[in-house]
């Protein structure tokens, strides 16, 4: 955390949130996080969140495991250990290519799925054993959870929270 | 907004019919080449090297010909040359090249009236699916799609007539199975016969078509009523007569494909080709509803329409690229794989004789839309969106071509005036009859009860 000191401003309707998210930044206001109990449509936008890369790392884990794959299948049927299945001749790999494209297909979607499931953990700082950064377990089941740094405007953020809806409106000291 | 046919576009469309006519007229009038001639055509091809076939096979045959036309000189002042059998297969090589030409503009012809109507007839079946889904993003682009099936019933009437004149006025030149001399010396049609008869054939096409074009007349006629209802009547009849399309739609197009392509091989059978033809004609039928909105759009015709719309066009476009290619591999690998001679026999042609579009085609259905439409932001952008269509257009138009002329032309291929002469006539064609029904109604359905949650589509 940068500041010592953030406020919490809870709410309990993700449209009330999003209002207030447009609000607080048309104040230019920095929001630090928003927690939720589920993804809500258009809040990256309206934080002014940087666009996803996960789709581009997504597509580099693919041509990994496609070309995983097809090294993998060169050695095993090709070099190492031929094999002549079905009558198929099992010395080149262009030839046999119609029988290895599933196994290509299977492991360009294993790759990507799996190390972009492992990228997001990460990414997003969650890993095994690691304690909830959670600030109030309200936000797993029904409310919403803004946190804003303060720099000594305290009253000034309190009264646009409360104009916005929030139900609740707390000021942290965060001594770590 | 009201839409008026440009005077420019409605020319476009009648040259283009009247070039293509004329092309098609020429390749029917030079098609009748005799034995002569084509006998003629094989010895200079020979001679000066032929740009075809550089298969070994296609050598050999070569090779032999030539044996042949040496001593074709001598049969004719000796009658009992020892070079009959020779002579006997030399026959047989000239008389199917003849035969071959022949068929020719019949088959290009037969192929652009296939792909136009395919093309209507999967957004029929997108149309139907957005009804039966009661799907909110699309209400916007239903009158654009109304637009296109009202080419189906002309459409598919002139590909029926097609198939049935070339077994009537023609000499069998599309399905051989309608010739009774070829089913007389025929164990495996003769066996199909219950099947694949000429009357079964017309009867079953007026069938599908009629169902077809029914379902688009009240589906036309209820989305035009449900602009001036105050209730949702309409709509409701339109998504009860649209999920019962959807049923006879899926075993009717299965059928059809059956007859109208795959009976061109009646020896040769696939039970997933009816998902084939399927999938590129949903493929064709979405990349043409991207094309007409944003030509529409371009005018300003369809100012609520957003970059929305067209994205989620565009992610069709490239998943149904995709579902064409899943079961176009399903199907070549399976055959591939087992190698069972009259099953593998299709592959053989197409791979031999036809390398460049067999292979072109899934480089251009495949490759080019995989690569250019998996971005997210060049789904929205139209330029992008409109060079993808055209070239999964082009691609799918030979797709067909591959379906169709291996079985009745054989090696005797080529693209040229034939083909881009249908290809024409037929682009003009449904450019008319589809822009002429756009004028007809409203661009935007006014009362549709998701048409708020459309204008509002966003991503």
């Amino acid at each position: 955390m940068e500041t010592s000191k953030v406020i919490h401003a809870i709410y309990n309707d993700d449209d009330v949130l999003m209002a207030a998210v447009k609000s607080v930044k048309a104040e230019k206001h920095h929001i630090e996080e928003i927690y939720t109990p589920f993804p809500v449509h258009g809040l990256d936008k309206a934080m002014g969140l940087a666009p996803t890369r996960i789709a581009i790392a997504s597509f580099l884990y693919g041509c990994v495991g496609l070309t995983v794959a097809t090294i993998m299948m060169n050695f095993i049927m090709i070099e190492d250990w031929p094999q002549n299945i079905g009558g198929k001749p099992s010395f080149s790999y262009l030839e046999n290519m119609p029988a290895f494209v599933p196994i290509m297909f299977e492991l360009t979607v294993f790759f990507a799925a799996h190390l972009m499931v492992i990228t997001f953990y990460l990414r997003s700082r969650m890993w095994p054993f690691k304690k909830a950064e959670n600030p109030d377990p309200r936000t797993t089941d029904d409310h919403f959870l803004m946190e804003i740094p303060v720099h000594g405007n305290e009253k000034e953020l309190h009264d646009l929270l409360s104009q916005t809806g929030a139900v609740e409106i707390n000021i942290i000291d965060n001594a770590h | 907004m009201e839409y008026k046919i440009s005077n420019r576009l409605r020319l476009t469309a009648i040259i283009l019919m009247v070039v293509g006519a004329l092309g098609v007229g020429y390749s029917f009038l030079t098609s009748h080449v005799t034995f002569e001639e084509v006998e003629t055509m094989l010895a200079n091809e020979s001679h000066h090297g032929d740009g075809h076939g550089e298969t070994t096979t296609d050598h050999t045959v070569k090779e032999t010909h030539e044996i042949a036309e040496g001593t074709h000189d001598t049969h004719k002042t000796d009658e009992h040359s020892g070079s009959h059998e020779n002579v006997d297969e030399h026959t047989k090589h000239v008389n199917h090249v003849m035969h071959a030409m022949h068929n020719r503009p019949w088959s290009a012809f037969y192929i652009a009236a296939f792909f136009f109507m395919m093309i209507s007839l999967g957004v029929l079946a997108f149309y139907a699916i957005q009804y039966a889904a009661q799907a909110g993003w699309s209400p916007l682009l239903l009158r654009v799609m109304e637009g296109i099936t009202a080419y189906l019933l002309p459409g598919a009437l002139i590909v029926l007539l097609i198939a049935f004149a070339s077994g009537t006025i023609g000499h069998y030149n599309i399905f051989v199975w309608m010739d009774p001399e070829v089913v007389a010396h025929d164990k495996l049609i003769q066996g199909k016969v219950g099947w694949l008869n000429k009357y079964g054939f017309l009867i079953r096409g007026l069938v599908f078509i009629a169902g077809w074009a029914a379902y688009r007349h009240f589906s036309r006629k209820f989305s035009i009523a449900q602009d001036k209802a105050d209730d949702n009547k309409n709509f409701k009849k339109t998504f009860r007569i649209s999920a019962a399309f959807l049923v006879f739609f899926i075993y009717t197009e299965s059928m059809m494909s059956w007859d109208w392509i795959m009976s061109v091989d009646p020896h040769w059978f696939s039970t997933l080709f009816g998902w084939y033809v399927f999938a590129g004609m949903m493929v064709c039928g979405v990349t043409t509803i991207a094309l007409i909105t944003l030509y529409l759009k371009g005018k300003g015709l369809l100012p609520k329409v957003n970059d929305s719309h067209l994205h989620d066009l565009a992610k069709f476009m490239f998943g149904f690229s995709i579902f064409w290619t899943y079961l176009w591999f399903s199907q070549f690998m399976l055959i591939w794989y087992s190698n069972i001679p009259e099953e593998v026999t299709y592959f053989i042609t197409r791979i031999e004789d036809y390398k460049l579009p067999f292979f072109g085609m899934i480089a251009m259905n495949f490759i080019f839309p995989l690569l250019l439409l998996m971005n997210s932001d060049y789904k929205r952008m139209p330029w992008f969106v409109v060079m993808t269509g055209v070239m999964i257009l082009a691609g799918h138009y030979i797709d067909v071509f591959n379906m169709i002329m291996p079985a009745t032309v054989g090696d005797q291929w080529y693209i040229g005036i034939p083909e881009i002469g249908s290809m024409l006539f037929f682009a003009g064609l449904f450019i008319f009859i589809v822009f002429t029904a756009l004028t007809k109604a409203p661009l935007e359905p006014t009362r549709n009860p998701f048409v708020k949650e459309s204008e509002h589509f966003h991503y």
